[in-house]
């Protein structure tokens, strides 16, 4: 009997960035511990869909294959996460799987998350330690703020979070969960605290922190369990602050 | 629109909604509760409030244009908003979606209720218990009320709760979470306010 079961999947597909989706069955032949990559390898190796057609490979992304960068991200049975880490034991079936239709599809699963990259420059997500000559080292973080901005550090910029914000969509121009948590990540750094107004007043402009709507979607859907909507809450207060500092006059420059 | 203006407008929407048009919503409704001590008591506290000296500037600043802001605004951002509590029916969704649309039923009842009031007082009708009396007559208007008074009570508690986030004073999920059991507490209790008034024109 086991070497007669099989695994089911609608993929919705799309031949070009432009072009309708459309969508399309396949059965698989079972093999224990399959995830969904292994699933969508097995099509590649045999694009034939459930009618016996001949059609084109599936295309998708991957890199990592343990959760960790991000690229496999896709909507799977509803939800978005990455295709690694959902096991087809633990998936209903038919398994149905779709872009991210939140950001533009390039082709079938595989979609251009370039706004999030954008965000990251915007925001200013990094820390400059760059000079003409060698300023030497920065100031010290306690161990324990290390520990605790740690679990900021994992974002790996899957997209998920934005997949799941009702206020991330076409009709606004919302930046999204992902790089307002980093800037809180970047300002709790010594170093990078030396550029805290910088990233504050780049969450302020068009777009930016005040879109938030608390839908708390974001931290549900967070495959690492970041604490974005904590994140959001508490750059919120900073830049309640830095509004009155920049109003009003501030010393802290 | 132009420039860098969104935090700005978004802050100000949140600030408005509480203060003051929401610190005007509670004075409304807890001085419709004198209905309730019969149409003797609404009547001397509704004159008073009518009498009060700069009742123009007042009314324009405490209470049309806040709320002209924070309704215009907030249609704004209702219709920005893509509802998914379907794929995602996590309760803080829902809430997000319910804040919007009560923003909306809140926005057709408070424009229906300044047009049937507050612009029939300046074509010279007199504002009283009996006036608000003959609106609920009609059992359909009834409802109409009843479902405006609890839409408006719940934007403003639930709003209440997004105020909070938004200035940045509850961050931890912990305060969120007992801002939540809060603001409903604060909804429950205003419902009951507005309920008991209205039904004691009814």
């Amino acid at each position: 009997m086991s070497e007669n079961k099989t695994v089911r999947l609608i993929i919705t597909r799309q031949d070009r960035p432009d072009s309708a989706p459309y969508e399309e069955e396949f059965v698989i032949p079972y093999r224990p511990n399959m995830n969904v990559i292994s699933a969508l390898m097995e099509i590649r190796r045999n694009p034939i869909n459930a009618k016996g057609e001949k059609t084109t490979p599936v295309a998708w992304e991957m890199n990592c294959l343990e959760e960790v960068c991000g690229a496999c991200s896709m909507v799977i049975n509803g939800k978005p996460r990455q295709a690694c880490a959902a096991l087809i034991d633990k998936l209903e079936q038919p398994i149905r799987l779709e872009p991210m239709r939140t950001f533009p599809v390039i082709r079938d699963l595989v979609i251009d998350r370039s706004r999030m990259f954008d965000a990251l420059k915007r925001v200013k997500a990094w820390i400059p330690i760059d000079g003409t000559y060698d300023l030497g080292p920065g100031p010290r973080m306690p161990e324990r703020k290390r520990q605790w901005a740690y679990e900021l550090s994992k974002c790996m910029t899957c997209g998920v979070c934005l997949e799941a914000c009702p206020n991330v969509n076409s009709k606004s121009n919302f930046i999204g969960p992902a790089p307002l948590s980093q800037v809180r990540l970047f300002n709790a750094h010594p170093t990078g605290a030396m550029h805290k107004a910088e990233r504050l007043r780049a969450i302020m402009g068009d777009g930016g922190l005040a879109n938030c709507g608390n839908s708390q979607n974001c931290v549900q859907s967070c495959p690492k369990g970041i604490p974005l909507t904590t994140s959001i809450a508490a750059l919120n207060r900073e830049t309640t602050i830095q509004m009155f500092r920049d109003f009003f006059g501030s010393d802290e420059v | 629109m132009a420039g860098n203006r969104e935090f700005y407008y978004r802050r100000l929407h949140s600030l408005l909604g509480v203060v003051p048009v929401g610190i005007f919503l509670v004075q409304h409704l807890v001085v419709n509760h004198f209905a309730t001590r019969g149409p003797e008591a609404f009547n001397r506290a509704a004159a008073f409030m009518e009498n009060l000296p700069f009742r123009y500037f007042l009314e324009i600043f405490v209470i049309f244009l806040p709320l002209l802001f924070h309704a215009v605004y907030g249609i704004y951002i209702a219709f920005t908003a893509k509802f998914n509590t379907r794929q995602y029916g996590y309760f803080r969704n829902w809430m997000f979606m319910l804040q919007r649309i009560t923003g909306i039923i809140t926005l057709i009842f408070v424009v229906w209720h300044v047009y049937e009031t507050r612009v029939q007082a300046a074509f010279g009708v007199k504002v009283n218990y009996d006036m608000m009396a003959n609106i609920v007559d009609n059992p359909f208007m009834l409802g109409f009320y009843i479902v405006g008074i609890l839409s408006t009570v719940f934007h403003f508690a639930n709003g209440l709760w997004s105020f909070c986030v938004s200035w940045g004073l509850t961050v931890s999920p912990r305060s969120q979470q007992v801002f939540t059991y809060i603001t409903m507490i604060i909804f429950v209790a205003l419902s009951i306010v507005g309920i008991r008034a209205i039904l004691a024109f009814a």
